[in-house]
């Protein structure tokens, strides 16, 4: 199946009710899929005027305690953001899927990871954050897509799986999980104030100090989430003295290159972090013990690596960046040759 | 008669109004609150309120709110209805949230026949910001960003979005009134009953257009600017009935 069907079916099967999307490409796939299979399923799919509809509708639906969620690509993601940033303040959950493209502006529909610094400062305005779940392969894409819904649910928090044009379009085989059944119960929903008292919704908060004190307890939210939710993946990192840093469809070249460099001898793993944010900050540290150098893999100039340098800002290590930003796919050999010649470096 | 017995259920109580004195917005609160309340529908309610003076109407409405960034309460409401058809959804917007930065979503609610209702208040500005010039500004009306006057070659007409909207199909019923005079709130009331009647029934989206005096941002006193609704205000958006589809919408339903 297709990366994008993969989402799709992943959603149903998690129980979201609505889908809302405008479309873009490389995730057009995702959005038909609903059309045709949410709405069989009793769902509700409708196709906004724009990404900004589409996200405020995402809002709406989040309100009532339905599962939501709404897909895009760079560009429309760019007009997401302040509705990402309503749901954050409101503490809505709902799942935003991102299948990046090169840019800046238009740029191009190629597979790139350019809107990493977007997706996990918060993207929008002011202080809060997402998190953002990034897979590497299609079955990850099922896991991941269901989970994103447990944890949007779990923190009422507004979550992004990140992915790409390669992710989105690639077919691999994929293992369903059975369709969830039990959802938790929303007491904050809005349902109508029947015989209760009647709530409001508002992420205008006029006195200072009390907007204050939610920034804190977002950030308390955030802390909770590093501590549970971060997710990694080591990949021949047991015996290795020189460790790659890489997510999506760059871990998986990744792999490839280290294969190769293996069989030059090159002592080489990969760190690929799932959870963008939260970042695997503490494994890196462990790993930063024993290991002295690092090599940063992006389809960008370079900004998740500015994350491994935070982690790793208080240990004698070498953090070194290799990218290819715009939408070129970097090849194994590429990755291998640039391994190499770091690995000659490092043992100068 | 106790006064008691005459506040509206859905009326919060003891509350001071942010309002200034004669501005549209308070009168428009109260007439929602008495229709939910005799349409018994205030318990199943759920008011969207928007970026503008209106942002606090969860001060005064006692049903459920959600507050909408700026333009999106259509689009809110379309998520929030298509979720849980079981809510009645009312869109609360004044006329820079929906005929400016929010045109896309009302236009495409409305086309779509959203199950909801649209409360719009047209007062001819931008009230919250200060006062600043709106796409329903009227022709030489002076804002603090048309200082002297707006100027059509400079700054366009004024935009009669209800009127385009209640053209669509989708749209069941619309209408335009004013709240300056004891005449005009009692139209407004029953503008209001019918078109949350429209979405009670389910025949699709219906607007009421609100003429809406803001005595502030209009440096007058609040006669002056119930005066000013019906002498020029009104000769710009001629208060009536814009559409009534609903007999069609019966039959198309039956
Ligand atoms: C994206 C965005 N742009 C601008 C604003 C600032 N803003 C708040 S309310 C408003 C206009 C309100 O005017 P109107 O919709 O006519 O309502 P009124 O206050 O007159 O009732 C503006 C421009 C905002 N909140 N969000
Ligand atoms: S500024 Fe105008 S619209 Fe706003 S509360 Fe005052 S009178 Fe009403």
């Amino acid at each position: 199946m297709s990366g994008n069907h993969t989402i799709g079916e992943a959603a149903i099967r998690a129980g979201c009710k609505c889908y809302f999307g405008y479309p873009i490409t490389p995730q057009n796939e995702l959005g038909e899929y609903m059309a045709a299979n949410l709405r069989r399923a009793g769902g509700v799919f409708v196709q906004s005027e724009s990404e900004t509809a589409a996200i405020n509708m995402v809002v709406g639906g989040a309100a009532t305690g339905a599962r939501v969620m709404t897909s895009s690509s760079s560009p429309g993601i760019s007009l997401k953001q302040e509705g990402i940033s309503f749901l954050a303040g409101f503490e809505l959950p709902a799942v935003i899927v991102n299948m990046m493209r090169g840019g800046p502006g238009m740029g191009n529909i190629a597979p790139a990871q350019g809107d990493y610094y977007q997706a996990t400062r918060g993207g929008g305005h002011g202080d809060y954050r997402t998190p953002v779940l990034a897979p590497a392969s299609v079955q990850e894409l099922a896991d991941l897509t269901m989970e994103a819904f447990n944890i949007a649910d779990r923190y009422r928090t507004p979550v992004m799986l990140i992915g790409d044009g390669m992710m989105g379009q690639m077919k691999e085989p994929v293992v369903f999980p059975e369709p969830v059944k039990e959802f938790p119960e929303k007491k904050w929903a809005l349902k109508g104030r029947g015989e209760g008292p009647s709530r409001y919704l508002a992420s205008l908060i006029l006195d200072g100090l009390e907007m204050e004190r939610h920034n804190w307890k977002l950030v308390r939210k955030y802390q909770e989430i590093a501590e549970r939710e971060t997710r990694y993946e080591l990949y021949l990192m047991e015996d290795a003295d020189f460790a790659i840093v890489a997510y999506g469809t760059t871990a998986r070249i990744c792999k490839g290159a280290i294969k190769r460099a293996r069989r030059e001898g090159i002592r080489v793993g990969l760190i690929r972090p799932i959870t963008l944010f939260p970042f695997p900050t503490k494994v890196l540290q462990e790993i930063a013990h024993r290991v002295k150098n690092f090599l940063v893999f992006e389809m960008s100039t370079g900004q998740m690596v500015d994350d491994v340098k935070l982690a790793l800002a208080d240990y004698q290590v070498d953090i070194a960046f290799h990218g290819r930003p715009g939408g070129v796919i970097p090849t194994p050999l590429e990755f291998a040759r640039v391994i190499n010649r770091h690995y000659l470096r490092m043992k100068k | 008669m106790k006064l008691e017995n005459q506040w509206p259920k859905y009326y919060k109580k003891n509350v001071v109004t942010h309002y200034c004195p004669g501005c549209g917005h308070g009168i428009v609160h109260r007439i929602i609150a008495e229709v939910l309340e005799e349409l018994d529908v205030g318990k199943r309610a759920l008011l969207v309120c928007p970026a503008g003076c209106a942002v606090l109407a969860y001060h005064y409405l006692d049903i459920d709110v959600i507050e909408s960034a700026h333009g999106r309460g259509t689009a809110i409401a379309t998520g929030v209805s298509r979720a849980n058809p079981d809510l009645f959804v009312i869109s609360y917007q004044g006329d820079g949230d929906l005929s400016a930065i929010g045109t896309a979503e009302t236009i495409h609610s409305a086309n779509r026949g959203e199950n909801i209702t649209v409360i719009f208040i047209n007062n001819a500005v931008y009230g919250m910001t200060g006062g600043q010039m709106a796409p329903t500004t009227l022709l030489d009306q002076g804002t603090t960003t048309s200082p002297l006057g707006r100027n059509a070659a400079l700054d366009g007409y004024p935009l009669h979005i209800t009127d385009v909207v209640a053209a669509f199909p989708g749209v069941a019923y619309a209408e335009r009134v004013t709240v300056a005079t004891p005449g005009g709130i009692k139209k407004t009331k029953k503008a209001i009953t019918n078109a949350f009647q429209t979405q009670i029934e389910g025949l699709g989206y219906s607007i009421v257009e609100v003429l809406s005096p803001c005595p502030t941002n209009w440096k007058m006193t609040p006669l002056q600017a119930c005066r000013w609704v019906v002498e020029e205000m009104s000769k710009e958006y001629k208060p009536g009935l814009l559409t009534d589809k609903r007999e069609e919408k019966r039959k198309l339903k039956a």
